[in-house]
């Protein structure tokens, strides 16, 4: 072993090594800061020089591209509230309210910190890791799979805010909507009403941007102010960098448990930030804050997603399994450069190995020491007059949308998702729920069927599945300690902004006779229930358990909750609309105006919307371009010198990452009838 | 990006620029792009030659595209540059879709199909909307696969097979219709008594079951066999029983040249049946396995491809087999199968997707019977 680790040691010394290492990470960098392109884009870019390279200097490439994609993301999760991918979906959650109040460069200081000790951290647990992770990971069956989805779903309970009720009822709602496409146990196709898009279900992608990014963004445009705001401390930059030291037992355990969830093939990394989220509010004495802004809430996944991907690295190397499409496209890369993942990872090559782990934790220190020197002047975009900022934004996360995959239908979704979060942030039902939900829906369903099929009840007799049991009651436990008294909780929490705008900070719960609105949500989500329970009837027993159980068990949630808001309204945890507050605020400043509820909202909604209908029609870049003069001249109401000017960079920035990163954009109808390269973007 | 694409790429952004009704209209003059034509030998210079792989980035399809551009683009008159385009979506039907819709023949878009593409359409699956009489074939290229149980079972290989006949094995299927289709229905045709457990997400975690010991049998196609399943077996944890096969020149099942010391399929089925497989579930099961294997990715082009640009690609194939590049990085890349065409390529390709109707019924209605896959809905 210590012989390998020497011979990894003068391979990484190379300076030709760290000269593509550093190749990679620049590359892996500028694409992982858009939203929704990730690593694979990158390797689209890399192939064609891969086959000049020698081995060695062709997989540091590789690895600095793939290291870095959970860094850069980080930029549009915390400044702009937009998951570039599953790994930052979390740090959005405390992120960009921590942007709102002017914090950004503590934020973004903080996370890259985060990033770069997960990164080391992760590397040094893999390097005595990987010599027993084979049989270890093969005691990881089927059972305890599942068990392990179960203990993501009971995250639920620190995030589902300040009513339980409606946290589960989320997640349900999650747990359906993940349940749409092929079953997994029999492959029949689920509530997919005849739409060929809804067969493989909804991309990941787009339902954190709906969710998340759609729902923030229609709120500060009704607002427009810029996302900041109050001013920038001078010296929030260090404050972001001391804050990952004075929690830096929290980061060490984050880090840990994100290389060994990473290094679980079968679960993927997708959940891997939210249980790190999860632990961070279960341990922490003071959860008041979380939502909010609170700086651990940042660390804690962002700690996590680093080291996840070197953990992801064990099943890929040992068994050629990859957990996750960044790590797909990396065993795709070593297949192509003749190199065979296998067992012979930790015998013969494993100084190949080590050389792998810590290329990438090299990386990370590149990779997250540029992105700090970035840190503080990129954190000015947050000081941007937001009607200014709004298009930018709405494009780029429609672009991200759109790279799910490559269809019109990723925009329409992204519409319908969109306004789904904007309902579930007004009603106060959390996001982060229903999220979990539906990133576990496949796996809990899938591997539930399989551990029944293998055990039956004998699975609860397997020690694996004992010990996650009692970690995941551990948690629950922990959680439930505290939840009291808490208020307002994590994630359907008013942003710190928004609970300024009310009078005296303290929310008011609407008043039996302006429970309307958030009956007919009700309402909606029931009709949707009944709907999943009739769908299901008409398949066969193993592809209808999991809905027909869920959507009962959420429909009895909800009839609760309908219950709660007409019997009790007054003292209800669960009577919450943020329109109402709104509107009771405006009427406290301005009184005697009559608000209308709610228009605001899908005034701005209307934006995305307008979007995606001229890319419909026209295609991606004019459909941008007529969004672009029609948003800057209606809307923002600027001079025509800037309008064009805006738009012309707009325009002429996507046209050369759609040719560069060779990436087709939608044609619209117009493309149905008009061959016309520039139209997709292809403008060789 | 050239000096020339520099140009058009800034001329069309101004062009964005002028306005939509402009643009518009100046995209429909733009749209008459000079393309090789009949008649001519085609020259691809400074063009941009798709291959659309219809699945995800880093997998096997994807990864046998990325293997291939860079020597297309090598020896394609006029070394265009060759990007591979990943249009993913329903497990290739919707690559594969969008291909039948819009791709010309010109040779600049061509497509690479996989066993994936090719079962559905098999199988009349409805969502498929392409047909492959449309198409004509550039390139085929095929693997193999090797059956292989658990050293617990107690045989030593596939002559002691009867000892187990009687014994539930647990396979790990990706689903009813998936390539699995060939090991599940091989098994039962055998008459060994296999429960397919689905909902596995690739061969791999298949093969991981199998190591954790929750299934008992499993097949790897050629290369993770040789990579991931040789290991087990020096070990003493699994046992090899038999190769799926290979087709011969005149398109009958003959031993895998990977694997010459093992039986194919019709030679274990003879040694537990005293006589070779016959009848229609065996025409059927032949059928989907040369879809399955021996012609698992195909290289396509419109049917009404000039013969001229075809030509161009089989000679670009037969140039970069004898590339010492490609001599050295195939076998690790994609295994130790040729990539064939011309006439050897037409053969698989009509074999592979020209089915009788009989084999395509018969597996319809076995699905249904079998598994409740009801392949109208």
């Amino acid at each position: 072993m210590s012989e390998a680790l020497l011979t990894a040691l003068a391979n990484l010394a190379t300076l030709e090594h760290l000269f593509h290492l550093a190749l990679g990470v620049m590359l892996g960098l500028a694409i992982g800061a858009f939203p929704g392109l990730g690593g694979i884009a990158g390797l689209a870019i890399m192939m064609p020089f891969l086959y000049g390279m020698d081995t060695v200097s062709a997989l540091a490439t590789l690895v600095g591209l793939v290291a870095v994609i959970p860094t850069s993301d980080t930029f549009t999760s915390v400044l702009m509230g937009i998951p570039g991918s599953s790994a930052s979906q979390a740090t959005v959650l405390d992120g960009f309210p921590l942007s709102q109040q002017g914090r950004a460069a503590r934020a973004l200081a903080a996370a890259f910190t985060a990033s770069l000790m997960g990164g080391i951290v992760g590397a040094a647990i893999l390097t005595l890791f990987v010599q027993v992770a084979r049989p270890l990971i093969l005691t990881f069956g089927s059972a305890e799979l599942f068990m392990l989805a179960l203990l993501g779903l009971s995250m639920v309970g620190v995030l589902s805010g300040a009513s339980l009720v409606k946290g589960l009822a989320a997640c349900g709602l999650g747990l359906i909507a993940g349940s749409i496409g092929g079953a997994p146990a029999t492959g029949e196709f689920r509530m997919t009403f005849g739409i060929d898009y809804l067969y493989d279900g909804l991309p990941l992608v787009i339902v954190g941007i709906g969710l998340f990014a759609f729902p923030e963004i229609t709120e500060l445009l009704r607002r427009n102010r810029p996302i900041a705001s109050s001013r920038m401390p001078a010296a929030d930059w260090f404050e972001g960098i001391r804050d990952v030291f004075r929690n830096w037992f929290l980061c060490l355990r984050c880090a840990g448990l994100g290389t060994l969830i990473g290094a679980i093939p079968g679960l993927g990394g997708t959940v891997v930030d939210w249980i790190a989220y999860g632990h961070v509010v279960q341990t922490a004495r003071d959860k008041s804050r979380f939502g909010k802004g609170d700086i651990r809430g940042v660390l804690a996944p962002e700690s996590a997603n680093n080291a996840k991907e070197g953990g992801g690295l064990v099943p890929t190397l040992l068994f050629g399994i990859p957990g996750s499409g960044a790590m797909a496209v990396f065993l795709g890369g070593m297949v192509l450069l003749g190199i065979e993942a296998g067992p012979a990872m930790v015998s013969s090559d494993l100084d190949l190995t080590y050389t792998i782990i810590w290329s990438l934790a090299l990386a990370n220190v590149l990779g997250a020491g540029s992105c700090m020197l970035l840190a503080r002047p990129i954190a000015r975009l947050t000081t941007i007059p937001f009607n200014l900022l709004a298009p930018f934004m709405i494009v780029v996360v429609s672009f991200a949308a759109y790279q799910a995959t490559r269809q019109f239908m990723d925009l329409a979704a992204l519409l319908a998702i969109g306004v789904l979060g904007v309902l579930l942030r007004r009603f106060g039902w959390s996001r982060p729920a229903f999220l979990i939900g539906f990133v576990l829906a496949p796996q809990a369903e899938g591997y539930l069927n399989l551990a029944v099929q293998f055990y039956g009840w004998g699975m609860l007799a397997r020690p694996g599945v004992v010990v996650i049991l009692g970690i995941t009651v551990v948690s629950v436990w922990l959680g439930a300690r505290g939840q009291r008294g808490r208020g307002r909780g994590v994630g359907s929490a008013p942003t710190e902004s928004m609970a300024a705008a009310t009078a005296d900070g303290s929310r008011r719960s609407p008043p039996a006779r302006h429970v309307g609105p958030q009956l007919a949500f009700v309402g909606g989500a029931i009709a949707v229930l009944l709907y999943a329970v009739w769908s299901s009837l008409r398949l066969s027993p193993l592809g209808r358990i999991f809905p027909l159980s869920v959507a009962v068990a959420t429909l009895v949630l909800c009839v609760a909750l309908v219950v709660v808001l007409r019997v009790r309204p007054a003292v209800s945890s669960a009577n919450v609309d943020l329109e109402y507050d709104a509107d009771a605020a405006k009427g406290a400043e301005q009184s005697g105006s009559e608000a209308v509820a709610g228009s605001g909202t899908w005034r701005s909604a209307g934006w995305f919307g307008v979007l995606v209908a001229a890319v419909g029609v026209l295609g991606f870049l004019p459909g941008a371009l007529v969004f672009f003069l029609t948003f800057l001249r209606r809307k923002a109401q600027q001079p025509w010198g800037l309008t064009l000017a805006l738009t012309a960079c707009v325009i002429v920035a996507l046209a050369a990452a759609a040719n560069l990163l060779l990436v087709e954009l939608p044609g619209g109808l117009v493309a149905e009838y008009v061959d016309q390269p520039w139209l997709t973007g292809q403008v060789r | 990006m050239s000096k020339m694409d520099r140009r058009k790429f800034l001329g069309s952004a101004a062009l964005g620029l002028g306005g939509l009704g402009l643009g518009g209209l100046g995209g429909l003059g733009l749209g008459l792009a000079p393309s090789p034509t009949r008649g001519q030998s085609p020259d691809f210079s400074g063009r941009i030659v798709e291959l659309i792989i219809p699945f995800k980035e880093g997998g096997g399809s994807d990864t046998w595209g990325r293997f291939n551009a860079p020597f297309l683009s090598r020896y394609l008159p006029g070394q265009p540059t060759v990007v591979v385009r990943n249009v993913p979506g329903g497990n290739s039907i919707a690559g594969a879709n969008r291909f039948a819709a819009r791709a010309r023949p010109d040779g600049l878009s061509v497509l690479g199909t996989s066993a994936s593409t090719q079962f559905p359409y098999l199988m009349d699956d409805p969502r498929v909307r392409y047909e492959y009489r449309d198409w004509r074939v550039l390139m085929a290229y095929g693997t193999g696969g090797v059956a292989y149980v658990s050293a617990e079972l107690g045989i030593a290989d596939a002559t002691e097979l009867g000892q187990i006949a009687d014994r539930e094995l647990l396979y790990g299927s990706q689903g009813p219709t998936s390539l699995d289709l060939v090991p599940v229905l091989g098994f039962k045709l055998m008459g060994l008594n296999v429960r397919p457990i689905f909902g596995m997400s690739g061969r791999g975690a298949g093969r991981l079951a199998f190591e954790r010991g929750e299934l008992n049998i499993d097949y790897q196609t050629s290369t993770a066999y040789l990579r991931n399943v040789v290991p087990l077996i020096e070990q003493g944890d699994a046992v090899p029983l038999f190769s799926w096969g290979a087709l011969d020149a005149g398109g009958n099942l003959v031993r895998d040249p990977t694997f010459p010391d093992l039986p194919h399929y019709g030679e274990a089925y003879e040694l537990l049946h005293g006589e070779p497989p016959s009848g229609p579930g065996w025409e059927s099961w032949f059928a989907f396995f040369t879809a399955g294997f021996p012609a698992q990715k195909l290289l396509v082009a419109p049917t009404d491809t000039p013969d001229e640009i075809v030509a161009a690609y089989e000679d670009a194939v037969h140039a970069m087999r004898r590339d010492p590049d490609y001599i050295a990085r195939m076998p690790a890349a994609l295994g130790a199968y040729e990539q064939v065409t011309g006439p050897a390529a037409q053969r698989i390709y009509e074999l592979a997707t020209d089915v009788p109707q009989s084999a395509r019924t018969w597996v319809r209605t076995w699905l249904k019977d079998e598994f409740r896959v009801n392949l109208e809905a």
